[in-house]
């Protein structure tokens, strides 16, 4: 078998290059580890305004790591969080309760709100059993408004983009290592000394396919489980679906690597595909809100792989949805394989026209 | 018909871009020869060579392969190619390449460690076989390439440059068995080369200069022909004449 020859050849290769095993199972567990640290990081404690707060809130707000400034009569709140260096401030005027956040950092101003909100509900709850008894629990949802100084609540948090970096990561490492691979073949003429034999194009394609993407699949789900059990990223859905998933986000990363690896003459050419194919995948993929941008602008997400891989593991890690909800995203994701895998076989028409 | 022609070449034109590399080139080789194609470097030698093994399509005219039109993969079966540069494995050992290569063509397993160690022995690599290519020195590269050319053992061998960079007592004990393959096995055997005194091996040769075949004959008729006593004159009178 001509194929397995070509698989057992590529295997055998790679294992022979420790650096570049070590950038496929390494790296971006390294880089995955580096970013979680990075964004839920909580050592700073928020710094809270207080304006007509009553004891127990202000208790309460400490005991939860906030650090509370009490303020009499604030004329402007946005001025008052700039001037004192605040990151939120919390106003209670009889039912009602505003808290304005600074949100120049996300991901305090998400945890201060969520701390505030939480104990500012107890209270109220508290309060109003105590007067009425039982009163309906909906007016406590829209007793808290919150007002941002910066940005607005659509800025997440890792927990929901860390899905996307899973499927990046897969994308990335599998894109770059397949299409220098095969990049290689061409520069140092084996590619056409292969073409010499009566291997098929086909064959060559497939080859290359199942030889990397064995080595892709040990690597998502390396990836994956490193996630999920290590970094505690949450996991709604099923582990099987999200490892489904990147298993075809890899089969496009693959056809597309060795795809673009004949439009480019040298490693650094390769390199090059990154800042023009890679970085606007990620603009794209639900990191950056998609309906917040121009509506000529959303068009070019619909031919990025790497927004139907990260909708359907954003689905599945962060809102539970099953296969079946998110099949549409993989046949997508399918149809661009199928396109790249054929685009390969005309590509490789420059070598031998059989 | 006791002799059959193994390649015929019809009026074959190749260009790049605006450059003609090979201009209406005509000639037929007979099976169980070794044929030599001289020329300075850029003449088109390699240009041509890869047409016969089907890796490029002539521009106008065309190839024929043992009785099929090139390209053809069945064909390639019977072909051992040597390519100008060597392109190996090198990450593999060299038992490695010569078993991947092995792999292409149609040979069982025991046939494949026959030929394997066949052809290793013919270029002397046999006591190398398992160190890395990578350590390779440039000539035991070349040697493992043309290990890897003979590997099917096909009927053709279709070498560019074979033994470039090979010392001198390897290079006559690699010409005494393409003698004895062409001798005993009945191989057709094509060699480009730049060095005069591989072409006196030669059972015809052909004078390539800029895209065209300027003289062919045997070496003794060539010689004849011009009245001269080495084949560096021969070169030099005939293209004289074309100019
Ligand atoms: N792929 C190519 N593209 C453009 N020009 C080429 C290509 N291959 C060969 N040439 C040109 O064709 C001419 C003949 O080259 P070649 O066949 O390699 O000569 P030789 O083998 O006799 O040294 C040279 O001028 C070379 O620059
Ligand atoms: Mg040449």
């Amino acid at each position: 078998m001509r194929i397995a020859a070509l698989i057992k050849r590529i295997l055998l290769q790679i294992s022979r290059d420790k650096r570049t095993l070590a950038l496929l199972f390494i790296a971006p567990l390294f880089v995955l580890t580096l970013m979680s640290l990075v964004f839920n990081g909580n050592a700073v404690e928020p710094v809270l305004g207080v304006e007509n707060g009553n004891k127990q809130i202000v208790e309460k707000l400490k005991e939860a790591d906030i650090v509370v400034k009490e303020y009499n009569k604030v004329s402007n709140v946005n001025e008052t969080i700039l001037d004192h260096h605040l990151d939120g401030f919390l106003q209670v005027e009889d039912d009602k309760a505003t808290i304005t956040l600074l949100n120049n950092d996300p991901t305090v101003a998400k945890s201060l709100e969520m701390k505030v909100k939480q104990i500012y509900s107890k209270e109220k709850q508290i309060q109003l059993l105590g007067t009425n008894g039982m009163r309906n629990e909906l007016s406590l949802q829209d007793s808290m408004k919150t007002d941002y100084v910066y940005g607005s609540s659509e800025t997440e948090l890792f927990d929901t983009f860390s899905p996307i970096l899973v499927g990046f990561f897969v994308f990335f490492f599998v894109f770059l290592i397949s299409g220098i691979g095969l990049l290689n073949e061409r520069t140092t003429g084996t590619l056409e000394r292969l073409l010499a034999t009566p291997i098929k194009r086909g064959e060559i394609v497939t080859g290359y396919l199942i030889g990397y993407g064995l080595l892709a699949l040990i690597q998502t789900v390396i990836i994956v489980l490193f996630a999920i059990n290590v970094l505690d990223m949450v996991l709604v859905g099923s582990v099987w679906t999200v490892i489904l998933i990147n298993a075809i986000l890899t089969l496009v990363a693959l056809s597309l690597g060795i795809l673009l690896s004949s439009f480019a003459s040298s490693e650094f050419q390769m390199i090059q595909f990154i800042p023009v194919i890679i970085v606007p995948q990620i603009f794209f993929s639900g990191i950056f809100s998609i309906e917040g941008m121009a509506d000529w602008l959303q068009v070019f997400a619909n031919f990025m792989p790497l927004y139907y891989a990260a909708d359907a593991l954003k689905g599945v890690m962060y809102e539970g949805l099953s296969l079946a909800e998110i099949r549409s995203n993989l046949y997508i994701l399918l149809a661009f394989a199928a396109v790249f895998i054929i685009l390969n076989l005309f590509a490789l028409k420059k070598y031998r026209k059989l | 018909m006791n002799e059959t022609n193994t390649i015929q070449v019809k009026e074959v034109t190749k260009s790049f871009g605006k450059k003609v590399v090979l201009k209406d080139i005509n000639f037929d080789i007979k099976q169980g020869r070794i044929y030599g194609f001289i020329g300075p470097s850029g003449s088109g030698k390699t240009t041509l060579v890869k047409m016969m093994v089907g890796m490029d399509i002539p521009d106008k005219g065309s190839i024929y392969l043992l009785g099929e039109k090139m390209p053809n993969l069945e064909i390639l079966q019977q072909i051992g190619y040597m390519a100008q540069s060597d392109a190996l494995y090198t990450a593999l050992t060299g038992k490695e390449n010569l078993m991947f290569f092995a792999s292409l063509f149609k040979l069982d397993n025991a046939e494949k460690q026959k030929r394997i160690a066949y052809a290793a022995e013919l270029v002397g690599l046999t006591d190398d076989l398992d160190k890395k290519v990578s350590a390779y020195s440039g000539g035991m590269k070349r040697r493992l390439s043309l290990a890897l050319a003979i590997i099917q053992n096909p009927q053709v061998l279709i070498l560019d440059e074979p033994t470039v960079g090979i010392d001198p007592e390897l290079r006559l004990s690699i010409w005494n068995e393409l003698l004895r393959l062409k001798n005993e096995e009945g191989k057709t055997i094509i060699v480009t080369t730049h060095v005069m005194d591989e072409a006196e091996k030669c059972d015809y040769i052909s004078m390539v200069r800029d895209g065209s075949i300027i003289a062919t004959g045997t070496p003794f008729q060539l010689k004849e022909q011009y009245g001269v006593h080495s084949l560096d004159a021969v070169f030099l009178h005939a293209g004289r004449k074309v100019q």
